[in-house]
């Protein structure tokens, strides 16, 4: 192949298969094929949302066999009464999830760029960021140690005071203010990161000229920072949106210790999903995955198509 | 953040919030910094605490009667704690190299402009990313169809690839890598499988180096799937042992009672709730030394990936 021949003889082929396509689908190939196995095959697989599906045997005969039932499964699934808890809770928990998840972030990451210290700033940064690094499983074992009837640290520091100890896994009263805590606690250092890492981009010119104008602090947070923010917030927000219908499983499920008595309180989609899988209650399972990927599904696009009207770039299509 | 640290003019001093604002500033994140590390610090406490104390008060912030039982029993007769890591290891290790391996492949032919499949591959990365099969559906084809029920790889596979983490890949690739690079290596007649190994991986480090990072904390991090698909103790990585201590901390007995002492006795004389803390440190220990080393490509991934190609 001499080198001056190739340019040309490129342009003539550029609609022909070469050579190069060959290997580049070579080099694609297991990643397709990845693809085709765990992402494509569970698509087509939710079809046993609408059959009376039996776990025994092979998978595929099983799929092909089993008749179909139309809506019975998802007449199930609405007429209990759980359906309407756990819907409840997985939007309740996701909302209030998502206007903490912004609010309080960008407040300690503006805090923390106002820091005179960068030393300071940065192992304040790196500490607060451990929690985002710990599973649920790890998290779950913290709160034993303080939440556990006989031996946590919190109810020896109630009995220490004269009061009686809580048996805090059967309230389900103090669960609501738990969950939305642990989830901020251990969200909060890298959201912080992620917006601090908008606010340092900021050009200083800004600010210099600001300072010139004798602006103070506030006045350069609230007319310069906030605003150069705006598009990251508006963002996260739609992102989070587009996400309303799942939830953290581990959260929900191994915080809670999966305790009968916070039902009501804990249950989400993913929980649910999940409990009836492993009990083989398919049928209510398989209706209540179809409605978060369907729903999911739309709520990601509605999330993208707004996202692409403010600002394209950002759009994942 | 560099212009900031490295602007130390006059001006930079001038503005700036008053000595008392920044100190109550200073304050609140002192107490922030040690609401998230004062959990790691009372697991720690409580592994290092003597199984009588426990026993007898509870556990608290600071041991009350210091003991390494735990971690002695762990190198003594740990087998079942020992063989958990291994896996833990194993798999983070082979599914780290997988996943960087299948996902930059992948990133790398995106990139190629010219490529004839380019468009059909997009929407094969990009589907995934707003709709899913659900879990139900998931469980079933790989336990009935791909027989993953009880395999080490339903640790390894199911989260090798992340359509996230190919698009940071192909954007990497796109915005930095020059096509005259890879234009004359074909002109010379290079196959783009050489072209990609010996090309374009070296030259990616940072990228490489964040996949792998992303990639190393999921496998180390994960329990769902072990949860899902593994009911054989043998392949119980620590997260796994950890949540199955969670709800039965006399299971740690079981497997040592077969080396020759007797079940009851284990379960009585082992240091149970100290052993079950050490085997959360052993899982936190390595993430909290590592992280703060690595933490800069960590950020550097995320604010890449919200970079579009």
């Amino acid at each position: 192949m001499s080198s001056q021949a190739e340019p040309k003889k490129r342009k003539r082929l550029r609609m022909r298969w070469h050579k190069q396509d060959t290997e580049l689908t070579l080099l694609a190939l297991p990643t397709t094929i990845w693809y085709i196995l765990f992402s494509f095959l569970p698509m087509f697989g939710i079809i046993i949302a609408f059959k009376n599906f039996k776990i025994s045997g092979g998978f595929l005969s099983n799929v092909f066999n089993s008749p179909w039932i139309g809506f019975k499964n998802f007449e199930f699934l609405f007429k209990s009464n759980d359906a309407w808890i756990i819907i409840r809770n997985t939007i309740g928990y996701n909302i209030v999830f998502i206007v903490l998840g912004i609010i309080l972030p960008v407040l300690f990451a503006i805090m923390i760029g106002l820091l005179h210290s960068r030393k300071a700033s940065k192992v304040y940064q790196t500490m607060m960021f451990l929690p985002y690094f710990l599973s649920w499983v790890v998290v779950s074992a913290v709160g034993w140690a303080f939440l556990s009837f006989d031996k946590g640290i919190v109810n020896q520091m109630l009995v220490s005071m004269g009061s009686d100890p809580i048996n805090w896994y059967m309230e389900p009263k103090y669960w609501p203010f738990f969950l939305i805590l642990l989830n901020v606690w251990k969200g909060l250092g890298y959201g912080m990161v992620i917006y601090l890492a908008t606010i340092t981009s900021i050009d200083s010119t800004y600010y210099e000229a600001a300072v010139i104008d004798g602006a103070s602090i506030w006045q350069q947070t609230r007319f310069i920072t906030l605003p150069m923010l705006k598009l990251v917030i508006v963002m996260m927000f739609i992102l989070a949106v587009g996400r309303i219908f799942y939830t953290d499983f581990g959260l929900f499920y191994q915080v809670t210790r999966d305790s009968n008595s916070l039902f009501n309180v804990a249950t989400t989609i993913d929980v649910m999903v999940y409990k009836q899988l492993k009990t083989a209650t398919v049928g209510m399972a398989s209706a209540a995955a179809f409605v978060q990927s369907v729903l999911g599904c739309a709520t990601i696009l509605a999330a993208n198509w707004i996202v692409r009207r403010i600002d394209p770039d950002s759009a994942m299509m | 953040m560099t212009s900031k640290s490295t602007y130390q003019t006059g001006l930079e001093k001038f503005n700036r919030t008053n000595k008392a604002v920044n100190l109550l500033f200073n304050l609140i994140f002192i107490l922030l910094a040690l609401l998230c590390v004062i959990p790691v610090i009372v697991v720690l406490s409580i592994s290092f605490s003597s199984e009588e104390s426990i026993r007898e008060t509870g556990y608290h912030l600071l041991p009350v009667a210091m003991s390494a039982e735990a971690y002695v029993y762990i190198i003594k007769q740990g087998t079942m704690i020992l063989r958990a890591l291994g896996v833990s290891a194993l798999v983070t290790v082979v599914g780290t190299v997988l996943g960087v391996l299948l996902t930059a492949s992948m990133g790398y032919v995106l990139s190629r402009p010219n490529y004839k499949l380019r468009g059909f591959l997009t929407w094969v990365v990009f589907i995934p990313m707003v709709f899913n099969g659900g879990l139900v559906s998931s469980y079933f084809i790989n336990t009935n169809l791909l027989g993953l029920k009880d395999s080490i790889w339903a640790l390894i596979l199911p989260l090798a690839v992340s359509s996230f983490n190919v698009i940071i890949c192909k954007t990497f690739f796109k915005s930095t890598i020059p096509d005259g690079l890879i234009e004359s290596a074909e002109i010379d007649g290079a196959s783009q499988l050489r072209i990609f190994f010996s090309i374009i991986m070296p030259i990616s480090l940072p990228v490489i180096a964040t996949i792998g990072l992303f990639l190393c904390f999921a496998y180390w991090n994960d329990w769902f799937q072990s949860m899902l698909y593994i009911d054989n103790q043998n392949l119980y990585s620590l997260q796994a042992l950890l949540n199955s201590l969670m709800s039965n901390v006399d299971a740690l007995a079981k497997n040592a009672a077969s080396m020759g002492v007797s079940y009851a006795m284990l379960v009585a004389t082992m240091p149970k709730e100290s052993a079950r803390m050490a085997v959360a440190i052993l899982i936190v220990l390595p993430v909290a030394f590592a992280y703060p080393f690595f933490q800069k490509y960590f950020i550097s991934g995320l604010t890449v990936g919200a970079v579009k190609g």
